[in-house]
């Protein structure tokens, strides 16, 4: 193994001096006249070649001089005078070599002057001789073989306006004869790749790669037959060519040839199928190493290409939609692998494609859908990013040609992606061309069988589309602004059931952007109308006053009060005041559940306490306004509850919050009355105690008013409700209630524990007696 | 004895001329000695037709008991040498006893001779025709001289001539399946086929078509039989694949070969095979042996 090169330059010596040899002895007998002797010897030198040490080089450089001693054979053959056997005659003599390779070497030198005595037709000789051929079936005697027989041929093809032309039909015999020899060469080169063990694997392809030359002659051959119209070489030659295992880039150099003819084919021919499959294996020979792209470059892969399809389905009126959508996904995956720079190719596809559809009804073969999803997601997933598709003008057009169903699963597919890749979309344009892309899912199509919806599906989807709300940010404001304008237009469109959805992004969006501007204040001097929070405070209104078509007064409530808080931080009493308004008329005129009414008050409350920004007249008449709905709560812990926590309305930590002692201790009074009314009421109705938690709770406000500095809260009422608890308690009525007892006890504890802390709060809770 | 007469001078020269020589077809024909001579060519039911001269050396007289031609058809069996069995056998009386004593010219005829077997040479047997000339003498032995000539009788193309078709193999191996457009084939034909592989499990390095010649001799327990290799063809070179058909196109003309001779006289048989031999990479071979019958078809 170590010196095989050394051996195989010694057996390939000795394979010349061998030819040198048969030669000499061939050479005598050609002078000589005599034929006997010139086949015998011409048998033996050719037999040299039969040999199977060589690599194809050496192989190659053995052939060659058995090729120069073959041309003087030629010569001799082609004299009858000399010989004076008849060429007929002559052919048959050859074939009786008994070994097979010096036999068809001689057969097909002969096989050439037959040819051009034009004794037989040119087709049948050429018939008889690629069909002999496969008596060789090893690849590399085989393809050289077959590669003599090629170059021997090659201007004797019955080619049209060629001498050897035959009757009817005449091209189409030179184009099988081209084409059969073509792909059993084919076959034998695919096979050199399985021979031999594993680990001459590796050799054995760099001896393939030497060997494609030989193979792709054939592909030159082929289009030099100046005979071959586009229809039948579309019609017959591709589909043959394209059979064949053999090395993309030929496919890719002949690329024009290939295309040049396909628009003209029969609809008969699956030229669909042809196409699609060159494409694929194009992509993937892209696919396979950066490069090759060059050489796309350099043939103009992708025009060509889209050329040839658009002509294609133009010529073939009948080509069903999903053949057509198939080439587009062909031409797409080809366009993305080849040129993922190359948006605009992206978009030509599309476009070529929406072009298509828009001939066509409405698209309703689930296939050809499948395509076109197929097609749609292509770009998202080379891409990984919508931004790019975004750019993309006709990727929007391509949606609409499908079916509702098909629609949103599309524009879930880009949500996701959006998701999946955290992409954010950050100009107006996009965003407007991103909801258009999946206004499937942003409002009703028309004709859309609500009924048949999914609950959760529904769900999912709406979802969804809130979460992509909040993926569309830019830093810019105003740029900002737009997006969220945009955005609701189009979700305002989508009718009560997306709006709940919907529309609290949009305004926590909208907030955001509040926020921002608030970050960014300083630098705004002199910044135009349009940007004022105002500006963005009536936007929300306008926003969340959409709700009341839905309706959804608790959300709308919430989103309120969110606004209100913002515009607190902004620092706009009116505007707060405004929210609160809202916020407070929907409580009364819409919110009628009980439950949902506990819940609101709290939610106003705890949203009011916080407030800084009104004046004391306002937060007067809100607190005001908040206190009664508390007392007109139904039940009565409710109610009690509601109260006591209306107490922190008037207690506010702050520096200069409001501290009305007064009215704090007002309230907590007001909600132990509530809650001995509770208990009367329960013992009355049936018989037992009612909560005593609820005063164990009142007991904590006291607590922590007290804790807080409330002079009006004292230690002896604290005192004195503790005491009314431990009566509560222990009388008979009252129900054993452990977490009431828990809660007793982790409360007076807590006095306990500040009792010993000492110091000023120490001394406080001192005063309490327990 | 006539090993002792060709060591003297013969008392004379015999010469036997065929009437039609100058346009009969002459053929070679190998002589026991290895030679090749030209001799003319006869079929069965012709007029074998001629002139023997006799030319007594000179001044010499040559006293005699008679003079007679024989026609003679012969089968040698080389391993029962010296025998020879003779399956035609005509005489023509051509002079009386007397005295010769310069050349004297007698004509012949043997009219439509039946000669239904072929003159054939092979490795265990010959069959041959001959005329043989004597001059029988009382002392000194008779003057005998032989004259060969050969015979070939044509046959019209088979009625039924069917194709030899089969599907071999050797289980998950190899299986192919076989094609030669005829079962008969005349001398100067050409044997059209095609193999065909629908499995390959085995490398096969190459695949020969072998013609074959059976020649039995004897019978019973002392048949003999010898068989030649007299071509073989490479049809093959390299390993197919599964699918592959490889065509078959073999020229019997290159060929020395003899039309299929079955049961001549109950002596010996000539029968013809085809091989198609398949040969792996460790060299071992797989074979599938099919007769064909060969006749011989007129020239037209």
């Amino acid at each position: 193994m170590l010196n095989g090169t050394e051996d195989e330059e010694k057996w390939l010596a000795e394979g010349i001096a061998g030819i040198q040899h048969k030669a000499f002895y061939m050479h005598r007998a050609l002078d000589s006249n005599n034929l006997r002797e010139a086949l015998k010897y011409s048998a033996q030198m050719l037999s040299e070649l039969r040999t199977s040490k060589l690599s194809p080089r050496k192989y190659y450089e053995l052939y060659m001089r058995a090729f120069d001693e073959l041309k003087r054979l030629e010569l001799f053959f082609k004299d009858d005078s000399k010989h004076g056997v008849s060429v007929v005659d002559l052919y048959e003599l050859v074939q009786h070599a008994g070994n097979i390779l010096p036999r068809l070497y001689l057969l097909c030198t002969v096989g050439s002057i037959y040819i051009k005595s034009k004794e037989a037709p040119a087709k049948e000789v050429l018939k008889d001789l690629v069909e002999m051929c496969r008596g060789v079936q090893h690849p590399i005697r085989g393809l050289f073989l077959r590669s003599y027989l090629a170059q021997i041929s090659r201007d004797k093809l019955p080619d049209i306006g060629s001498e050897y032309e035959g009757d009817a039909d005449t091209v189409m015999d030179a184009v099988d004869f081209v084409l059969q020899n073509f792909t059993e060469m084919n076959k034998l080169w695919v096979r050199m790749q399985h021979q031999g063990p594993g680990r001459v694997r590796e050799k054995r392809e760099k001896e393939r790669s030497e060997l494609q030359d030989l193979v792709g002659k054939n592909l030159h051959v082929l289009s030099q037959i100046e005979g071959v119209d586009l229809e039948m070489y579309k019609e017959t030659v591709l589909p043959r060519v394209l059979e064949q295992v053999f090395p993309d880039e030929y496919h890719l150099q002949t690329l024009e040839t290939l295309l040049g003819a396909c628009p003209q084919l029969q609809p008969t021919v699956d030229v669909k199928t042809v196409l699609s499959r060159l494409m694929d294996r194009l992509s993937n020979y892209a696919a396979s190493s950066a490069d090759v792209l060059p050489e796309f470059l350099q043939v103009e892969a992708f025009s060509k290409l889209s050329n040839a399809i658009g002509k294609v389905i133009e010529a073939q009126v009948d080509m069903p939609a999903v053949g057509a959508i198939t080439l587009y996904v062909s031409l797409l995956t080809f366009t993305l692998r080849v040129h993922p720079d190359r948006l605009d190719h992206v978009d030509q596809v599309l476009g070529a494609c929406v072009k298509k559809l828009s001939n066509i009804p409405k698209l309703e073969d689930s296939r050809a859908m499948k395509q076109v999803v197929a097609l749609l997601s292509a770009p998202l997933e080379k891409y990984n990013d919508i931004v790019t598709a975004l750019t993309l003008s006709n990727y929007p057009r391509v949606m609409d040609h499908l079916d509702i169903g098909t629609n949103k699963l599309m524009a879930m597919v880009i949500i996701q992606s959006i998701m999946k890749n955290n992409s954010c979309i950050s100009t107006a344009d996009k965003v407007e061309v991103l909801f258009e892309l999946i206004k499937g899912l942003i409002k009703d199509t028309d004709g859309a069988d609500v009924d048949e919806l999914d609950e959760e599906d529904f769900k999912e989807e709406q979802n969804s589309v809130a979460r992509l709300i909040h993926m569309l940010y830019n830093d810019e404001p105003e740029e900002m602004l737009r997006i969220i304008c945009i955005v609701r237009k189009h979700t305002m469109v989508g009718g009560p059931k997306r709006l709940p959805f919907t529309v609290s992004s949009l305004v926590f969006s909208a907030l955001r952007l509040l926020r921002q501007l608030q970050g960014q204040e300083g630098d705004i001097v002199g910044e135009e109308a349009s940007m004022t929070p105002n500006k963005i405070f009536q936007l929300l209104t306008q926003i969340i006053e959409s709700l009341s078509a839905v309706p959804s007064p608790e959300l709308a409530l919430r989103l309120y009060l969110q606004c209100a808080e913002a515009a607190n931080g902004c620092d706009i009493e009116h505007v707060a005041y405004e929210f609160f308004t809202q916020a407070f008329v929907l409580y009364e005129e819409e919110i009628a559940d009980s439950k949902a009414q506990v819940t609101a008050i709290h939610l106003m409350i705890g949203t009011l306490q916080r407030m800084n920004v009104f004046g004391v007249e306002n937060r007067d008449t809100l607190t005001h306004k908040a206190t009664g709905y508390s007392a007109r709560l139904l039940k009565k812990a409710d109610q009690c509850r509601a109260v006591y926590a209306c107490s922190h309305l008037f207690w506010v930590n702050d520096q200069d919050g409001i501290k009305d002692g007064e009215r704090v201790l007002l309230c907590l009074k007001r909600a132990l009355r509530i809650a001995n009314a509770a208990q009367q009421m329960a013992n009355v109705a049936r018989g037992s105690g009612g909560p005593v938690s609820l005063f164990v709770e009142i007991l904590n406000k006291y607590i922590y008013f007290f804790e807080k500095g409330n002079k009006q809260i004292t230690s002896s009422a604290i005192q004195g409700l503790i005491e009314l608890i431990n009566t509560e308690m222990q009388s008979d009525s009252t129900n054993p209630d452990s977490v009431a007892d828990a809660f007793l006890a982790s409360t007076l504890r807590y006095i306990q524990f500040q009792k010993q802390k000492g110091g000023v709060v120490g001394e406080k809770f001192e005063s309490i007696k327990l | 004895m006539n090993f002792l007469l060709g060591a003297f001078k013969p008392a004379c020269n015999i010469l036997i001329t065929f009437s039609d020589a100058k346009t009969r077809k002459q053929v070679p024909m190998k002589k026991e000695n290895g030679q090749m001579v030209m001799v003319p060519l006869f079929q069965s039911q012709e007029n074998i037709a001629g002139k023997i001269s006799i030319e007594p050396l000179q001044g010499k007289k040559i006293e005699h008991n008679g003079v007679k031609v024989e026609l003679l058809g012969q089968i040698e069996m080389y391993f029962d040498r010296g025998n020879f069995y003779d399956f035609t056998s005509l005489v023509r009386e051509l002079d009386v006893p007397g005295d010769i004593y310069e050349r004297k010219t007698y004509p012949f005829e043997f009219s439509t001779v039946e000669m239904p077997y072929e003159t054939y040479s092979g490795v265990n047997v010959r069959l041959r025709y001959v005329l043989k000339v004597t001059v029988s003498r009382n002392y000194g032995g008779s003057i005998v001289e032989y004259q060969d000539f050969m015979v070939r009788n044509y046959s019209p193309p088979p009625s039924i001539n069917n194709s030899i078709k089969m599907e071999v193999g050797i289980e998950d191996c190899l299986h192919i399946e076989f094609e030669y457009n005829k079962s008969k084939y005349h001398l100067k034909d050409v044997i059209i086929g095609k193999i065909y592989f629908l499995l390959v499990r085995i490398k096969i390095k190459n695949m020969d078509l072998e013609i074959r010649r059976r020649e039995s001799t004897g019978s019973g327990a002392n048949t003999h039989v010898e068989t030649e290799t007299l071509a073989k063809y490479e049809l093959m070179d390299g390993a197919p694949v599964r699918g592959e058909s490889i065509p078959i196109r073999l020229f019997l003309s290159p060929y020395e070969l003899t039309p299929t001779h079955r049961n001549i006289n109950n002596k010996f048989s000539v029968k013809y095979y085809l091989n198609l031999v398949l040969v792996d990479e460790e060299d071992r071979r797989y074979f599938k042996q099919q007769e064909i019958t060969i006749y011989r078809l007129q020239d037209s």
